[in-house]
């Protein structure tokens, strides 16, 4: 299995290795970067490409490690039981399967996605390390080893908002997206918007370029805000002329609301445009 | 194998494991990657280094190591002209403008890096003549740029040329950088500490079975919310040689007012003495006294002061040093007021912390302070929360 990008996904070559190397060598693949660089949807991309099925688990702050694995259920045992129902009898009824054991349930490898890792518990990595390393773990309900029959290929993507500790990264291949330079940016968009007007995609990144040497934002637009500035422009049908003019600081672009979501991001910018103007009059 | 390669990681002081080391082998085993170093330091990365803070020391020690070994020629000869202009018109000042036009100009500069650009046929590091990646000085015979024009890469560049680890990107994620809001937040919230204090308003599930198994009847068990428990009181000094770092203060301010629910802070001007003020505009009719700033709030709060700790030492030695008004004790005993009742407690200071050894105000307050004095750098942000944790 090899993963070589996607007529959907536009992946760097250094980003094609460290998918092939996680593949190769059964590592699960920590994915950092930016927000909108497309973490998430690299392990959507890489199981359509691969052809494999995708399982995800979405991480949140009250995410416990133990959900991922299985659950409990022990309020529905109680009333079944006050219900004299059969079922109470054999507990692995009221055991809920989480993601992994989902994940090493399955007759063929699959994509597990780990997404946000870092908005847990700070615990949280820690609890997974033998999950991730070995690929099994033990139900102490029924008393059974569980084991994956097939190693999953397991994407974690983290937004940087807790450090995950060392016993963790050691067993997990990194990777850190950059923010696409301008060549790559323009394929990206491209995959996007197949029949956008050349002109008013140079214009475009020209612009959003721009925005984001703006000094002291306190958000820069991303990849994703600017593919929704584009299908934007697209719907309001703009023309590459509104976004040109021959000092470009001198205009604030048309719908700028897609690519600043700060009001104090906006007000800058607007300050910034107003003081170019003001020195050129 | 590749054995000298680990120990070099190793004296850059990048935490490598031997578990690492091996699958980085076990890699190369199983034919991961080609035979281009390229690929070699594109897969060594991914294996070996897990946090982009530490990718500028790895280029560092990669180049380092590599040095020689490899063959690929340097590319310097395909810089394009206009972008060497544009990236040296943006480092340089009006001054040295008006310098360059005097020695004739850009063209004329400009024909003088081409010609040399094109004498020159491989790749030079440092020197003062030749051009390349690794010194500072890329031209430095007309000596006007105090850090020399850099010469990196383009934009649009051909990654099979480039030495990627030699333009070093990551640069700026070593985390001896300063600050911007969300790497403060990160940082701040080592100070968390989970507590469940107030009233009990969430279903605790594992009481309620655990109570209701043993009485044999429905016995419902109620607990308080989990709440961040940290209490801080934030002391910023404001205006003067403050001034300077008033974007820092900003983006922790602002930081700290997010992440933590009981946060109290107050302002003062240079050091510490018998009042405070919570609004700039109104500080003179709007005071509070430190006393009742002690009094009011208990010992558990953590106390942070964030100042440059730069003035004359009779402002913290002598009463009356104050340069704003006839102060009665000195700022150093009401400094001293405050590490007695509050027992965590630092300064952070956002002066580089080389040149704190030749201020003596600066060695005045760290010893007020026990020592407890940290940079405004995200490791020292870290650490200085790791000692208000504990």
């Amino acid at each position: 299995m090899r993963f070589a990008g996607s007529n959907e996904y536009v992946a760097t070559d250094d980003l094609t290795l460290a998918v092939n190397a996680a593949i190769t060598l059964e590592r699960p693949l920590l994915i950092k970067g930016e927000p909108g660089t497309g973490k998430t949807m690299l392990a959507v991309q890489v199981a359509k490409s691969l052809g494999v099925p995708l399982l995800e688990w979405h991480v949140k702050s009250t995410t416990k490690a133990q959900q991922g694995l299985y659950e409990y259920d022990a309020v529905s045992r109680l009333r079944d039981s006050q219900l004299g129902d059969p079922r109470v009898q054999d507990i692995s009824n009221y055991i809920i399967k989480g993601m992994l054991w989902q994940a090493f349930s399955l007759d063929a490898p699959c994509v597990l996605l780990i997404d946000e890792v870092d908005k847990a518990d700070i615990e949280f990595p820690n609890d997974l390390l033998r999950e991730i390393d070995r690929m099994e773990f033990y139900v102490y309900e029924t008393r059974e080893l569980i084991k994956a029959k097939h190693r999953p290929i397991v994407f974690i993507t983290s937004n940087n908002e807790k450090e995950l500790p060392d016993a963790f990264l050691r067993r997990c291949f990194f990777h850190y997206i950059r923010f696409p330079e301008k060549d790559t940016m323009e394929k990206i968009v491209q995959v996007h918007f197949p029949d956008l007007k050349k002109n008013l995609l140079r214009e475009a990144l020209d612009v959003f370029f721009e925005v984001r040497d703006v000094p002291g934002l306190k958000k820069k637009p991303s990849t994703s805000e600017l593919l929704d500035w584009l299908k934007l422009l697209l719907a309001e049908d703009i023309p590459a002329e509104a976004l040109r003019s021959k000092d470009r600081k001198t205009i604030i672009p048309p719908l700028h609301g897609a690519l600043l979501k700060n009001e104090q991001d906006v007000h800058l910018f607007e300050r910034l445009v107003f003081m170019t103007r003001a020195k050129n009059t | 194998m590749l054995i000298d390669f680990l120990y070099k990681l190793k004296s850059h002081k990048l935490p490598v494991s031997i578990k690492e080391y091996l699958t980085l082998l076990e890699g190369l085993q199983k034919g991961v990657i080609g035979t281009s170093i390229d690929e070699f330091y594109h897969f060594s990365r991914i294996a070996l280094v897990k946090d982009e803070a530490h990718f500028d020391k790895f280029d560092r020690a990669f180049g380092e190591f590599w040095e020689g070994i490899e063959t690929i020629p340097g590319i310097e000869g395909q810089i394009p002209l206009e972008w060497l202009l544009k990236q040296a018109e943006l480092s340089l000042s009006e001054e040295e403008k008006k310098q360059i036009e005097a020695l004739g100009g850009w063209e004329k500069l400009m024909e003088t890096l081409k010609k040399r650009l094109e004498e020159q046929k491989e790749r030079h590091q440092g020197g003062n003549k030749w051009i390349g990646t690794g010194g500072t000085s890329p031209y430095g015979a007309y000596g006007y740029n105090p850090e020399g024009i850099r010469i990196g890469q383009s934009g649009s560049r051909n990654r099979r040329a480039v030495k990627v680890w030699d333009q070093r990107e990551f640069q700026n994620l070593d985390d001896s950088v300063e600050l911007g809001t969300r790497n403060i937040k990160v940082a701040l919230r080592r100070l968390r500490r989970f507590a469940r204090q107030g009233a009990a308003e969430e279903f605790d599930l594992d009481g309620t079975i655990t109570a209701t198994a043993r009485k044999a009847y429905l016995d419902i068990h109620m607990r308080p919310e989990r709440r961040n428990a940290i209490k801080v009181l934030l002391f910023l000094d404001i205006g003067g040689s403050m001034d300077d770092h008033v974007k820092l203060c900003q983006e922790m301010f602002s930081a700290a007012k997010t992440e933590f629910k009981h946060l109290e802070y107050f302002y003062f001007h240079n050091c510490l003495y018998d009042f405070v003020w919570k609004d700039n505009r109104r500080r003179h009719s709007e005071r509070t006294r430190t006393w009742d700033v002690l009094h009011k709030y208990g010992h558990d709060y953590k106390v942070i002061f964030v100042g440059d700790a730069t003035m004359s030492p009779y402002e913290i030695l002598q009463a009356g040093g104050s340069i704003e008004y006839f102060n009665e004790e000195p700022g150093a005993v009401w400094l001293k007021r405050v590490t007695d009742v509050y027992q965590r407690c630092v300064w952070l200071n956002p002066e580089p912390k080389e040149i704190w050894g030749y201020r003596q105000s600066v060695s005045i307050i760290r010893e007020l302070m026990k020592d407890r004095m940290f940079p405004t750098t995200i490791a020292g942000l870290e650490d200085a929360m790791k000692l208000l944790a504990k």
